[in-house]
């Protein structure tokens, strides 16, 4: 039988991101401390607890509709600049997947590839920009390659996260050509950035909450 | 952390209801989204000036909302910007059927989430235009940047554009007339110390007791160097000389263009100030430098200039727009003609400026 993503698994992952926000808020602020304003941490544990919120009482909707809850959610109380990409991220995300009740792997691809567009058009940023760009575009690409390659969804997803996670530490020596820490030019080097790491801990999630459904059908 | 405070996250909630309590006469609040509005808006007939950006810089922009200045203003969380549904609700409250002209500070979360809000208001009918004021000369490398960044220059572009939209200025007339005050508007800061965001509680940078940090922008963010801390002459003299020797910026920006109904981009030239020029100096502390401080800096400034053969017509000297507590200052030089001083000189009524 072909590997999907349930409603439910969605409202799962999105509970796994406001816990794994909420923990990993004091790393996200002083990841962004160094290069920015000291507030990454902070925002988006505010805007997914709101989002975390709405959904819980939208629970039963299709996934568009969630994701389009999320979305909204985090455009009207995150701010910043985390508020309208991850906002635009999300509410791409929903148009591609409207109305659906469950994802197969192409759906699931669909998804993040209109995610990622919405970020390149909202941010105007490219690869190599030191932003959350350079950690969802390895995503990307490395999960529809693995799915065209006809890998499980859930196999496809654990390369992307890979991926996902060496674009983060990418990063690293990256000289920031956005946001705040574009001010500081070369001295933003040698810092990772903020908004590729919550990149990384969002799609992380959906893995996570995957890999336990898997384990449990074994 | 030492600040008094209840409780970080309803810091600024509860500083606007103070604001509230302490200016019945001049604004209203409103939460949910946040906004800070004139008590008699909208005023028929007029374009409504609206701004915004993250809390932490007061008195800007609350401050500045009342007549002869903006006629709302949307606090975002601490260094945050305010998100798209405040300036949506905002826009909707003091709209007068002339339309509203944001004034928003180049930085990135600011210019998104106001782009987002113009097209949300454009989609109800209310003509929006966003100007964007990006007058530091501390950051200079614009290919490599996403601009300069918007500073001091924000606070004399809406007195100015707040005294011509009173006038009866048309939305286009007011947009060319904040676009002529951000091109000819520079700035440069230093932090002594670094802020403390509540919500974080420890300094955002440390910078040792004989440093200083040259270039910052207003939000703890650090600046173009490090150095040995100087004299306060030695410092003005290398904040004026930065804006001085500032040559032709050219920046590409993003404006809507009512006609065509779209996003267009237009290039823009910055004219550098020369000798002859007239200027409005301002000299803004960042929070927790004292006033006696900010004329130890003037009385070089104006030292500077007069050396150089600009005349400094106008002057505004305490802390306008603000980094919480961070001990240090700002200089802008606003290169003025006679329509600027006079819109400089007409009356305001807010908590902030006021004459």
């Amino acid at each position: 039988m072909e590997e999907k993503v349930s409603q439910t698994q969605i409202v799962d992952w999105f509970e796994k991101i406001a816990e794994t926000i909420e923990e990993n808020k004091d790393y996200l602020t002083e990841l962004d401390a160094a290069i920015g304003d000291a507030d990454h941490g902070i925002n988006m544990d505010r805007g997914f607890k709101k989002a975390i919120a709405q959904l819980l009482q939208n629970r039963n909707s299709d996934i568009g509709t969630l994701l389009k809850t999320i979305a909204m959610t985090l455009i009207s109380s995150v701010g910043g600049a985390s508020g309208p990409l991850y906002g635009t991220l999300f509410l791409r995300a929903s148009s591609a997947v409207a109305g659906k009740q469950d994802l197969t792997a192409q759906d699931l691809a669909n998804l993040l590839q209109a995610g990622k567009d919405g970020v390149i058009q909202r941010g105007k940023a490219n690869l190599g920009d030191k932003t959350m760009l350079d950690a969802l575009s390895p995503a990307v690409e490395t999960y529809t390659t693995a799915i065209d390659q006809n890998r499980s969804l859930v196999d496809a997803l654990r390369e992307a996260v890979l991926a996902t996670e060496e674009g983060m530490k990418n990063t690293i020596p990256l000289v920031a050509k956005k946001g705040r820490a574009s001010y500081l030019g070369e001295r933003s080097a040698g810092h990772q950035d903020p908004g590729a790491t919550s990149t990384y801990l969002i799609l992380r999630c959906l893995l996570e909450v995957l890999e336990k459904e898997r384990s449990k059908n074994v | 952390m030492k600040k008094l405070i209840n409780n970080p996250d309803d810091f600024v909630r509860e500083s606007l209801e103070g604001m509230a309590l302490a200016h019945r006469d001049l604004i209203r609040v409103r939460f949910e989204p946040h906004f800070v509005y004139r008590a008699d808006a909208p005023v028929r007939g007029k374009v409504a000036l609206v701004s915004g950006g993250g809390s932490g810089h007061e008195p800007m922009h609350a401050g500045f909302v009342g007549p002869g200045m903006l006629d709302a203003a949307c606090p975002g969380e601490v260094f945050t910007s305010p998100t798209p549904d405040q300036m949506l609700e905002a826009a909707k409250m003091v709209n007068g059927g002339a339309g509203v002209l944001n004034i928003v500070k180049n930085y990135s979360g600011d210019v998104m989430n106001f782009e987002m809000a113009a097209e949300l208001a454009i989609a109800e009918n209310i003509p929006v235009l966003n100007l964007l004021i990006d007058d530091d000369v501390a950051v200079k490398d614009s290919l490599y940047t996403q601009g300069r960044r918007g500073v001091g220059t924000t606070v004399l572009a809406e007195k100015i554009c707040g005294a011509a939209a009173d006038r009866g200025y048309n939305l286009s007339q007011l947009a060319d007339l904040c676009r002529k005050v951000n091109l000819n508007g520079r700035s440069m800061g230093v932090a002594l110390t670094s802020c403390t965001v509540p919500a974080k509680g420890s300094p955002t940078f440390q910078l040792g007791e004989e440093e200083m940090e040259l270039g910052i922008g207003i939000h703890g963010e650090p600046g173009r160097e490090r150095m040995a801390l100087k004299s306060a002459d030695e410092i003005t003299e290398l904040l004026t000389v930065s804006i001085l020797e500032d040559r032709n910026y050219r920046r590409t920006v993003r404006e809507w263009d009512l006609d065509r109904g779209e996003w267009s981009e237009i290039q823009l030239t910055d004219p550098p100030l020369e000798k002859g020029d007239r200027a409005i100096a301002f000299v803004n502390s960042m929070g927790g430098t004292p006033l006696s401080e900010l004329y130890v800096i003037y009385r070089k400034l104006a030292a500077i200039c007069e050396a150089k053969g600009i005349a400094i017509v106008r002057n505004l000297i305490g802390p306008y727009i603000t980094s919480l507590d961070m001990q240090g200052c700002s200089i802008t030089l606003l290169k003025v003609d006679e329509e600027m001083v006079d819109l400089w000189d007409a009356p305001v009524k807010t908590a902030g400026l006021n004459w």
